[in-house]
């Protein structure tokens, strides 16, 4: 198990791995948007209450759901990279963070729009939008201390150090609706008993979630894939490949 | 450094942050000037009527005194850092997160204390009730803290960084909400007469966390910089 993992974080294995993965996670994540999206906005029946604006919770949902997957999985990477010293790690961290900035500014954008009809504002102040908004200047302060700092592997060590500490802030966001009485309604889907949305509602929600899951591994991968190559750009393995086209 | 303890070495270093910080009484003064002068300018943005104020004025008070300290942070590290005593710390045989810890507390010393001194005047200035005063002087004694232990983790990560400023503040001015969101509120509360007990115990508690983890934050983030 040991020698497969170190096998996988040598730089040629997981460059090699991952290019034969992307393909398979882009297009089943294009295909199962594609599916949850037509489902979530055609098939699946009108709210009770909201009506047809419910729907856009196809995005909102999934799209607030991988803001805080990718903190975690950026902080853990970090936190791995730290300890290990795997630089596998460390760039799978810096690489997940402007996915999950782009994630959390779709979350907080859909959100406004579907916070107009509903509250009739753009915007409140209530805990889960400022946890969320906050998460976003978490997500901008790894990148822009990671653009700061000249050589890259001390980067990528302070920002995995900056982004455990922000992890304080996921816990929040996730309990602030239960926490603080708000306009924001509680959640519906992963209560552990049975969740309160129809589950005609639900499945396109879940197929929805999944590829944007599928997408993040897709681009998160690419991502690394290029970082990898900047920064063994002077190893044997790189220069082989290039100079065998 | 055999034979001095730990206890010792704290002390000794805080003694030596409090008598330079005592060299350059000039330094100290300006935080102190740049919270009054934020402080008053809002009243003057917004108009002098009392009862704007009032409502305002918890949370122009915990802004200002935000602001206060993310200018005063810098000074942290960097003149250690421009001549080397940094380096020597890291070198000594104590816990870097306890010297940490040690140059933390001195900062507070010379920076937040003085500006929790003042802020009874600021809160007559913006009519903050009276009896909101006490509880606003006891956020500030709860927070201020907490600023300076997370500041120092910002410090930590950029004191390396030739354009730190810009990059420390959008690193620490997340960081800083929650504390600012319960010390107002809690002030908010105690001007209309509710009580205050939930967001005292909150602020309490973010300050044991800060005081328990910043410091090893901030020793990791040192041998980041310093490496």
């Amino acid at each position: 198990m040991m020698r497969f993992l170190h096998k996988l974080a040598s730089p040629k294995t997981f460059y090699a791995l991952s290019g034969r993965i992307i393909p398979w996670a882009g297009v089943s994540a294009l295909l199962l948007i594609l599916v949850g999206a037509y489902w979530g906005l055609v098939e699946a029946p009108a709210d009770y209450q909201q009506g047809d604006s419910f729907r856009i919770i196809y995005v909102h949902v999934p799209a607030a759901w991988m803001s805080l997957f990718v903190y975690v999985v950026m902080a853990g990477a970090g936190a791995i990279g730290l300890i290990w010293r795997i630089k596998l790690a460390e760039i799978i961290a810096i690489s997940s963070a402007p996915i999950g900035a782009s994630f959390t500014f779709l979350a907080l954008v859909t959100g406004s729009l579907w916070g107009k009809p509903m509250w009739g504002t753009w915007w409140v102040w209530d805990a889960r939008l400022t946890s969320e908004l906050i998460l976003l200047f978490l997500y901008l302060g790894v990148m822009a201390l990671y653009g700061a700092v000249e050589d890259k592997r001390t980067a990528s060590r302070a920002a995995a150090i900056l982004a455990i500490v922000g992890v304080v802030n996921i816990p929040i966001i996730h309990y602030s609706v239960e926490w603080w009485n708000t306009l924001h309604q509680g959640p519906t889907v992963t209560k552990l008993d049975k969740p309160s949305i129809a589950p005609e509602m639900l499945w396109p929600l879940l197929i929805m979630a999944l590829g944007f899951k599928l997408y993040y591994v897709a681009t998160v991968l690419m991502r690394a894939r290029v970082e990898l190559l900047e920064r063994e750009r002077n190893s044997r393995w790189v220069q082989e490949m290039v100079e065998a086209g | 450094m055999s034979g001095l303890s730990t206890p010792r070495a704290m002390a000794l270093l805080l003694r030596r942050d409090l008598l330079l910080a005592y060299r350059r009484r000039a330094e100290l003064v300006n935080p102190l000037l740049f919270f009054v002068l934020i402080a008053s300018l809002f009243p003057l943005g917004l108009g002098a009527d009392s009862r704007l104020l009032q409502a305002a004025g918890p949370g122009i008070v915990w802004v200002s005194a935000l602001l206060a300290a993310l200018l005063s942070l810098d000074g942290m590290f960097r003149s250690d850092f421009e001549d080397g005593t940094l380096e020597q710390l890291m070198l000594s045989a104590h816990p870097v997160s306890l010297l940490v810890l040690a140059k933390v507390f001195a900062h507070w010393l010379v920076t937040g204390v003085p500006l929790i001194l003042v802020s009874p005047l600021i809160g007559l200035l913006l009519s903050i009730p009276g009896e909101a005063m006490g509880v606003l002087v006891v956020t500030l004694l709860l927070g201020t803290p907490v600023l300076s232990l997370i500041g120092a983790v910002g410090v930590a990560l950029t004191v390396g960084l030739r354009r730190g400023g810009i990059i420390l503040s959008l690193l620490v001015l997340p960081l800083y909400v929650p504390v600012l969101i319960f010390a107002s509120s809690a002030v908010d509360a105690a001007a209309s007469a509710l009580p205050v007990g939930p967001q005292l115990y909150i602020l309490g508690a973010m300050l044991v966390a800060a005081v328990s983890l910043a410091p090893v934050a901030a020793a990791a983030s040192l041998r980041v910089s310093l490496s």
